[in-house]
């Protein structure tokens, strides 16, 4: 067990979703003591001293994005849960729309509070059903139970939520594109600044944080910024729910406080590397950070500070590990297939760029590859790092890039031999010997 | 689409004044769960009940994975094919469906009962491999669990 839980407190159970279970954990008595007891600007005091930082992977303080919103300046706000889950990887808030629904929504309305919102938003992903069902069904209940809607609690304060579905675009995502979309428009990311927090949706003031971010709020309120600050490390108070998926024995969504090792969380949470193979290495935070070998990420620990010293990023905490004999060459290529596929083609570096380097994996992987194949996906990155709105483009070639700095012996191999160093699967089966005994008998 | 207008004006009540882009999204989203797709007829209709021009619709079409122009498979089988599903089998869970429906991904059966398609990432890597069908996750799947599937499917 890695550390104190903050999120995961409870055992999830056939009705640990529901409103008369969340009252029973305690739940909106956080926001009754607000409505009736705080000032908004005390509670984003509260928030600003917690250090809590951002969970969609970019982990930039909450506290600092709601600074920006100027309380009574007769302008509408907004406030958006970005649910648009789909860094591949990553399924952590997916965990808190389907067993705790109403912590997102108290903690939503206990931020709407603080930054004058009367309007608030749940953006997620079109292809989430049941997390869908499980945020609708509770927005419905709290409105019928007085937790939403006019005069929440007997107080003056009034809130609405709605829940908006995407329909199948990974860039609405990215914070400003969601903003997009929620217009009813193709979700193209829009050119910053100005913030988002300046000019956001509809061009009114908007804040855009993730669900695991926004269902901290409620616990902070609760407790203090100081008792949240015991958590984790100084740099990274609190906890990560880390999403770890691949070639690992036990593979799920599991809290762990900020700066516990990594080499025991792997091994003795999470069952280690499936099947107990070898670790190769770990795509630690989404795909698009930089990928640690083994040897690299083992005596990490699992807060920002370690892992960007280790020149990758814990981002969404969205972790794929992979075992010793996987080819890093088809790693790579579905990567670049789903960049390829997911860029939205409004700049012209990641629309052709993304294409040219999904080309060339495919080349190489079908035997045609040329010699100079590899730099130029080197050369194909750097160029596009940067010049693009949003960072996907950029994303791609962080990840290309670290994939060949510490594997370009496989993309050599491949394009010598015109197949992979190793079988060319991605998925682990037997352990070497057992393979082989199983081929040659 | 004018039979769903009754739902579209409960829908709009939730949302703030001026809105009435954003209503674009879950209205084509009602259209397609009730006609299977979305014609052209449905634009018009949309765009002069939103008062949005037709192209912004035409967009958000074309753009988003999910909506459709044309009729499909009465089923939707789609697989996730992203890094973690692969690692765990979703190769084989595509091989295996294509082989069962005599079809490849991308094509419809010629009886019309199914459509199969490859997508990326569902947001299901820690319960990989996933399919979906038509709007739920079948998670962990197998070859084995996959054969039970299309038995309940076929039923």
């Amino acid at each position: 067990m890695s550390g104190t839980k903050l999120l995961m407190t409870f055992p999830v159970t056939a009705s640990s979703h529901a409103l008369a279970d969340y009252r029973g954990r305690g739940g909106y008595a956080t926001l009754e003591k607000v409505l009736r007891g705080m000032r908004p600007d005390e509670v984003t005091k509260e928030v600003a001293a917690s250090g809590l930082l951002g969970h969609g992977g970019a982990a930039f303080p909450a506290g600092r994005k709601w600074g920006v919103i100027k309380l009574n300046d007769e302008q509408p706000h907004f406030l958006c849960a970005n649910a648009d889950e789909g860094e591949p990887g990553t399924f952590k808030d997916r965990w808190i729309l389907e067993h705790t629904p109403h912590l997102l929504l108290e903690s939503m309305a206990i931020a709407a509070f603080a930054l004058q919102v009367r309007h608030a938003f749940v953006y997620i992903r079109g292809e989430f059903d049941l997390p869908y069902r499980r945020i609708a069904g509770a927005v419905e209940e709290a409105y019928a139970a007085g937790w939403l809607g006019e005069a929440i609690a007997g107080t003056g304060f009034a809130l609405d939520i709605v829940v908006y579905r995407g329909a199948g675009s990974y860039v609405c995502g990215e914070a400003s594109g969601l903003l997009t979309s929620l217009e009813g428009k193709k979700g193209y990311p829009r050119n910053r600044p100005p913030r988002l927090t300046v000019r956001g949706l509809y061009q009114q003031p908007t804040v855009v944080n993730n669900v695991e971010t926004l269902a901290n709020i409620a616990g902070i309120v609760r407790d203090g910024a100081e008792a949240f600050r015991k958590v984790g490390t100084t740099k990274s108070p609190g906890t990560q729910l880390i999403s770890i998926s691949g070639h690992v024995q036990r593979p799920g969504v599991y809290e762990v406080e900020y700066g516990a090792p990594f080499a025991p969380f792997l091994r003795d949470d999470c069952g280690g590397v499936l099947d107990g193979r070898g670790l190769k290495c770990v795509i630690p935070g989404g795909i698009s950070t930089k990928v640690l070998t083994a040897a690299e990420v083992e005596p990490l620990t699992l807060d920002h500070a370690s892992f960007t010293a280790a020149g990758s990023g814990l981002g969404s905490g969205g972790m794929i590990v992979i075992a010793e004999g996987t080819c890093m060459v088809r790693v790579l290529q579905v990567l670049l297939r789903f960049y390829h596929h997911e860029s939205c083609g409004q700049c012209t570096p990641c629309r052709e760029g993304m294409g040219w380097m999904h080309g060339i994996i495919d080349r190489i992987v079908a035997g045609r590859g040329e010699a100079a194949d590899i730099d130029r996906l080197i050369a194909i990155s750097n160029a596009n790092d940067g010049t693009t709105i949003c960072g996907m483009g950029d994303a791609a070639g962080y990840a290309t890039v670290g994939i060949i700095a510490k594997y370009r012996d496989e993309f050599e191999h491949w394009i010598v031999h015109g197949r992979s160093r190793h079988d060319g699967r991605l998925e682990a089966g037997p352990a070497e010997p057992a393979r082989e005994a199983a081929l040659h008998g | 689409m004018k039979h769903l207008v009754a739902e579209f004006e409960t829908m709009r009540r939730r949302f703030p004044e001026g809105f009435s882009s954003s209503l674009v999204l879950p209205c084509l989203r009602r259209i397609q769960e009730d006609r299977g797709w979305v014609a052209d007829e449905d634009i018009d209709g949309l765009a002069g009940y939103l008062g949005v021009a037709r192209i912004q619709i035409e967009e958000v079409l074309s753009f988003y994975t999910q909506f459709r122009r044309a009729p499909i498979g009465r089923t939707h089988l789609q697989v996730c094919r992203n890094l973690s599903c692969t690692m765990r089998g979703a190769e084989r869970v595509i091989e295996h469906l294509a082989d069962r429906l005599g079809i490849a991904p991308g094509e419809t059966s010629a009886d019309g009962r199914f459509t199969l398609s490859t997508v990326e990432c569902l947001g299901s890597c820690g319960t990989a491999p996933v399919v979906m069908v038509d709007e739920a996750y079948h998670e962990d799947m197998t070859p084995a669990r996959l054969d039970a599937l299309l038995t309940g499917l076929a039923r």
